[in-house]
């Protein structure tokens, strides 16, 4: 089985968000980037199926700036073979990124390509779907469960309150959520054998968009809360600001 | 040409209450922008009949599509109807709920359009002609304002943010043919917990607990308080719980779980963690209980007790079954 699995590398969960000087980016400083965390799902997902089938080979892309290299070699530290890295700057969105994307997979031989469900900077959930319909292949996401067989995949995901069961063949898309497998910590070995493994940088031009970002800002601290008292004897104040306040019950 | 389309998603033969929010705001953009909302809906043989009521709130048509095998979700079928609507050339916005099925089935239509979608909007306007949205990002820790440059401008909607409005519209149905297109996907179950419990993401009161509950045997006092609190509420959890087994997935509020946009939202035992508050930031009211007077959860919300959950909960849970037994 060929996978191929597209990663982003994103600002790590916990950044604080400072939007930089044009007010429409995030200000890198200090932040820590990391690949995005539901990415590793979809990379240890193809690493696994590799190593069970023991055949067959797990290409990581990103389309990023140069920096992206870094997650790149950490994909192949995890276990990827071969790593491809579409170097743009600035800030783009899900339709030209899918479309990029499309168009790099499309001259590969593969049998199935994952993603993250979704980024967790932009938070978009498109980026999957559209490569598929730019491929013209099928599709799921949200993915948490996924068994193939004979070219046959079953996909379970996740819909408000429970499961949905989707049937496709191979080649396919997949989006991935949490839950679907516990993601392995590169290894010193790993590590070091990355550093022999390819990574090929290719510079690629973006189509422009439909939809312009005109500006980002950090909404308003929120009031500090008030503490309507302490155990229960507070719960009648409580009731009346609720009530009163905010006509919330 | 200044028509919206709203999407209209049914589930077991019932329209939920975001699809009732879809064709408000449809109807609100439609009326902005001087034209009218029309509804589609894609559903089992008997949609139709239940399609009627799309008419109260302000869709003027209805566009069917009837088949058995759209008693499930069917990706390509949908994205075929859809897109052959937006491309009818009446349209100046798509609106879809932002819900599993809205959210996987947006940008599908986008690709084929060759248009971005907005994901997630929470609001909207019109200026000098141009839709210009505001979405979150970075889970909420900033807003983006976006533009759409060209038409028509898809986005999908946050439940719980725009309330359904009763309107009247014509409610003409009209049925549609068959799409043309490949069918590549088959969705053939959906399997859903339990029927009658509202999911996390959809309640407009959530109650959540976190570890500060000590073990999944004392969830009952949270159920108590869900039952006191009505129809509309639902319960959520912490990650550290659902780490720890005590809690489903689908029951995780934040980063890594649901976002939620609740009227009411209260936080027991959680600490309120970066990665928790990311999905809470648009809940309206939230009410933390929590016995550490420091914890970072009361720096973001608006009423807070100090003390043993153990002791106020119970409490809390009578003093709400008497404030809604007495009206
Ligand atoms: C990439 C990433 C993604 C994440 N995504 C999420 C996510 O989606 N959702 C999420 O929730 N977390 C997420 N986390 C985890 C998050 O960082 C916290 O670890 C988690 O939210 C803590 O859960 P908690 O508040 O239940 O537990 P704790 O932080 O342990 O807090 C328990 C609280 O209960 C209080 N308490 C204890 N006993 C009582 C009592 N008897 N009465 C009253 N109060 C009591 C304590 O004072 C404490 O404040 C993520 C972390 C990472 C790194
Ligand atoms: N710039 C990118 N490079 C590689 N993969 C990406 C990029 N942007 C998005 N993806 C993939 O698409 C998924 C969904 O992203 P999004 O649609 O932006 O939320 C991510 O989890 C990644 O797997």
């Amino acid at each position: 089985m060929n996978t191929i699995v597209c990663i982003k590398r994103v600002p790590d969960s916990a950044t604080r968000v400072r939007v930089a000087e044009d007010g429409r980016s995030l200000d890198p400083a200090g932040v820590k980037f990391v690949i995005n965390p539901y990415d590793e799902f979809a990379l240890e997902e193809a690493i696994r199926r590799k190593e069970q089938a023991g055949e067959g080979s797990v290409v990581a892309i990103a389309l990023g700036s140069a920096d992206a290299a870094e997650s790149l070699r950490q994909a192949l530290a995890m276990g990827a073979d071969e790593a491809v890295l579409l170097r743009c700057e600035g800030l783009h969105d899900a339709l030209p990124v899918s479309r990029a994307l499309a168009d790099e997979i499309q001259g590969r031989e593969f049998d199935l390509v994952l993603f993250g469900k979704q980024a967790i900077d932009d938070d978009n959930m498109q980026v999957p779907q559209m490569v598929a319909e730019f491929l013209g292949l099928p599709c799921a996401t949200v993915v948490v469960d996924l068994s193939v067989s004979d070219g046959r995949v079953s996909a379970r995901r996740e819909v408000e309150g429970g499961q949905e069961v989707m049937e496709f063949s191979l080649p396919a898309v997949v989006s991935v959520q949490k839950g679907l497998n516990e993601p392995r910590y590169p290894s010193l070995k790993g590590i070091m054998a990355a550093k022999k493994k390819p990574l090929e940088e290719k510079e690629v031009v973006l189509s422009s968009s439909t939809l312009m970002l005109l500006s980002l800002d950090e909404p308003p601290a929120p009031a500090a809360g008030r503490i309507v008292g302490e155990g229960p004897d507070a719960v009648p104040e409580l009731i009346r600001a609720l009530r009163e306040e905010v006509g919330a019950l | 040409m200044a028509n919206v389309l709203a999407y209209v998603e049914i589930r077991d033969a019932i329209f939920e209450k975001t699809s009732r929010e879809v064709l408000t705001a449809a109807h609100q953009l439609a009326a902005t922008l001087g034209g009218q909302a029309h509804a589609v809906v894609l559903g089992a043989i008997g949609v139709k009949t239940a399609a009627t009521e799309l008419a109260s709130y302000g869709a003027e048509k209805i566009f069917i599509y009837e088949d058995e095998s759209l008693a499930l979700y069917q990706p390509d079928v949908n994205s075929a109807v859809v897109t052959a609507l937006a491309e009818s050339g009446q349209y100046e916005a798509v609106l879809f709920p932002a819900t599993a099925r809205g959210k996987d089935l947006a940008p599908r239509v986008g690709a084929k359009l060759g248009h971005t979608v907005a994901t997630e909007v929470v609001a909207w306007t019109v200026e000098g002609g141009d839709i210009v949205v505001q979405r979150p990002m970075f889970a909420g820790k900033a807003m983006a304002t976006l533009k759409f440059t060209t038409g028509p401008a898809l986005m999908t909607l946050r439940p719980n943010v725009f309330e359904p409005e009763e309107k009247t519209g014509a409610g003409e149905i009209v049925s549609l043919e068959t799409p043309e297109g490949p069918v590549r996907v088959t969705t053939t179950a959906v399997e859903i917990g339990d029927r009658n419990k509202l999911d996390v993401g959809e309640a407009s009161i959530v109650v959540s607990g976190g570890r500060g509950m000590q073990g999944p045997e004392n969830w009952h006092i949270l159920e108590e308080l869900v039952e006191a609190l009505g129809d509309e509420a639902a319960l959520g959890a912490s990650r550290a719980v659902v780490d720890a087994g005590w809690r489903d997935h689908g029951e995780q509020v934040g980063q890594t779980g649901k976002t939620v946009s609740p009227n009411l939202y209260f936080a027991v035992g959680v600490s309120g963690a970066i990665q928790h508050l990311a999905g809470i930031r648009t809940a309206k009211v939230i009410v933390a209980i929590n016995r550490d007077a420091d914890a970072p959860i009361f720096g973001v919300s608006d009423f807070g007790i100090v003390g043993d959950l153990f002791e106020v909960v119970p409490v809390l849970t009578e003093a709400i079954r008497q404030v809604r037994g007495s009206g």
